[in-house]
């Protein structure tokens, strides 16, 4: 049956009854909880006119929130990568002795309230805490600047990373690997060409998915941060500054840029995804 | 050999890395003894802090699984135009940072909102009070239980439905008699990460909240204010409490596998 846009509400392409009832509900609670809100961040900016929004977009201490934001967030992910590829490795191929436990606790960082991992990562990296001493006698300091602040995104990106590779390594047949070692291939040709190539979507997918929340964070990153402004000061945060200041379009613009470069970056993840999926499909 | 390396630098890092900061917690808690930390739950304001938790996450949880089972029921069982833009609508809250999450509340319904200072004539107050965490629990836990229970629904297809339609069945029988026990594990989970989502909710929460202790704290919130006020033992003994319940919600995932599992070994 073809659908014409005026049997919306009418057919729904099904036999089952409830259709017009629960769509209607479903935009209804969408339209209140999703359109209204996120039409606020369109609008309001442009409410004091384009010269205020542009100017809003010009502040340099904006700029370097964001910037703080964007880097911090890549450079985690990036970290996040190795770490997560190890850790789904030693829990789909190798066979870690324990390996129920560390799954249950690969998913801590999602479990742990934002709050309770900001306050814990900071008293655990600060200069007394166990591992902040470790880390200072090796003339390292993380807290209250950007170092702090990767680590922070490492730790709540982690399993982002691990969570998208884990089942992509699971379902690569082992088969293709003996068969080019048996054809003559060294071990890292073995790595590259038979095990990365398959991984390289899940990989992209997982820094993206760890990217996209390290951009947004807010409990776990502002304890350990020292949030000075020019230095260690996230896009977040300083929206919460403007709000303090009443400075709603300020904080408004922010919001926006800070919206846009997450759903981009999302929108671009999908497409690679996309493209790299059809390279390394099995031929 | 290399194995063993795998093994050993995957348990190091993890110890490093996921098991720190959790014995962490409970060590700050318990630095002062049992006792102590016990105490600091007593306080009015710690109190007031847990009953608020509590009480959004009990609303917020209920909303939305409603909604949650009426939306993948929507999306999975019918086709109409729009469809796949409805169902990255009902996503999108996972995508956008806790912080814009509390401030599009205050953009509608605060003292410079589109809709603030009309509310304000009716003497109704939802930015910085109560109603403004709810609404903002709800923004971010909306997506949950969606996103599990539909493709769990998309397996199921529509034939037992449609049997279902055949022999009579009404709307709310087919979703109670035949949909929902078929989608039972996966809405459980649903329902369980949004609690533990709603629990622990903090950055969209604090933009709403107005921090006034005792009246618009939840528990991180009242977290935050301890730390920075620096009573680490209460901080982190009302740490410790929510990283428990967040952790148990998200734990009892599983429980259905034990259950399972049980009953097997007895059979």
């Amino acid at each position: 049956m073809r659908l014409s846009p005026f049997a919306f509400f009418k057919a729904g392409g099904s036999a089952l009854p409830g259709y017009r009832l629960s769509l209607t509900l479903t935009l209804a609670w969408t339209g209140f909880f999703i359109i209204l809100p996120l039409s606020t961040l369109l609008v309001y900016p442009w409410q004091s006119g384009p010269a205020a929004m542009l100017g809003a977009l010009h502040d340099t201490r904006m700029l370097a929130a964001l910037w703080t934001s964007f880097s911090c967030a890549g450079i985690a992910a990036a970290c996040n990568i190795p770490c997560g590829f190890l850790l789904a490795w030693a829990l789909a191929r190798g066979n870690l002795p324990g390996h129920r436990l560390a799954d249950a606790l690969i998913d801590l960082p999602l479990a742990l309230p934002t709050a309770v991992s900001g306050i814990t990562l900071a008293t655990l990296y600060g200069p007394h805490g166990w591992l902040g001493a470790l880390l200072s006698l090796l003339g390292i300091s993380v807290s209250y600047n950007k170092a702090g602040i990767v680590l922070a995104l490492m730790f709540v990106g982690l399993p982002f990373v691990v969570r998208a590779v884990e089942p992509v390594l699971r379902n690569l047949p082992h088969e293709l690997e003996e068969a080019a070692h048996l054809l003559g291939a060294r071990p890292w040709q073995i790595f590259v060409r038979i095990i990365a190539a398959p991984l390289l979507p899940a990989l992209v997918t997982g820094f993206g998915l760890a990217f996209a929340r390290g951009i947004g964070e807010y409990g776990s990153v502002i304890f350990i941060a020292g949030n000075q402004p020019f230095k260690s000061e996230i896009a977040p945060l300083l929206i919460v500054v403007r709000l303090q200041e009443f400075d709603y379009p300020g904080a408004t613009a922010i919001a926006l840029v800070l919206l846009c470069i997450s759903l981009l970056s999302l929108a671009l993840i999908g497409g690679m995804r996309r493209r790299f999926a059809v390279w390394s499909e099995p031929a | 050999m290399t194995r063993y390396i795998v093994w050993a630098v995957s348990w190091l890092f993890i110890l490093l890395v996921l098991v720190t900061p959790p014995a962490m917690v409970l060590t700050e808690a318990l630095k002062d003894g049992l006792a102590a930390s016990v105490a600091t739950l007593s306080d009015p304001d710690a109190q007031a802090a847990i009953w608020l938790t509590l009480k959004v996450t009990c609303v917020a949880v209920t909303l939305n699984t409603i909604f949650g089972i009426l939306a993948a029921w929507v999306l999975v069982k019918f086709r109409f135009p729009g469809r796949q833009f409805l169902q990255v609508l009902v996503e999108l809250p996972l995508s956008i940072s806790p912080v814009v999450s509390g401030l599009v509340w205050l953009l509608l319904f605060g003292a410079q909102g589109w809709f603030g200072p009309l509310l304000e004539q009716w003497n109704i107050h939802i930015a910085f009070a109560v109603p403004g965490i709810i609404l903002a629990t709800l923004f971010v836990t909306l997506p949950y239980v969606v996103r599990t229970v539909m493709p769990v629904m998309e397996v199921q297809g529509r034939d037992a439905e449609e049997a279902a339609v055949l022999a009579g069945a009404g709307f709310w029988q087919i979703l109670w008699h035949v949909t929902l026990p078929g989608v039972r594990g996966a809405l459980l989970s649903g329902v369980l990460l949004t609690t533990a989502r709603a629990l622990g909710e903090f950055g969209a929460v604090s933009v709403v909240s107005g921090h006034i202790p005792g009246e618009t704290e939840t528990m991180p919130l009242h977290i935050e204010n301890l730390y920075n006020g620096y009573q680490s033992v209460a901080a982190f003994t009302m740490a410790a409490l929510l990283a428990l319940m967040a952790m148990s919600a998200v734990l009892l995932r599983s429980a259905p596998d034990w259950i399972a599992r049980l009953q097997e070994k007895k059979a």
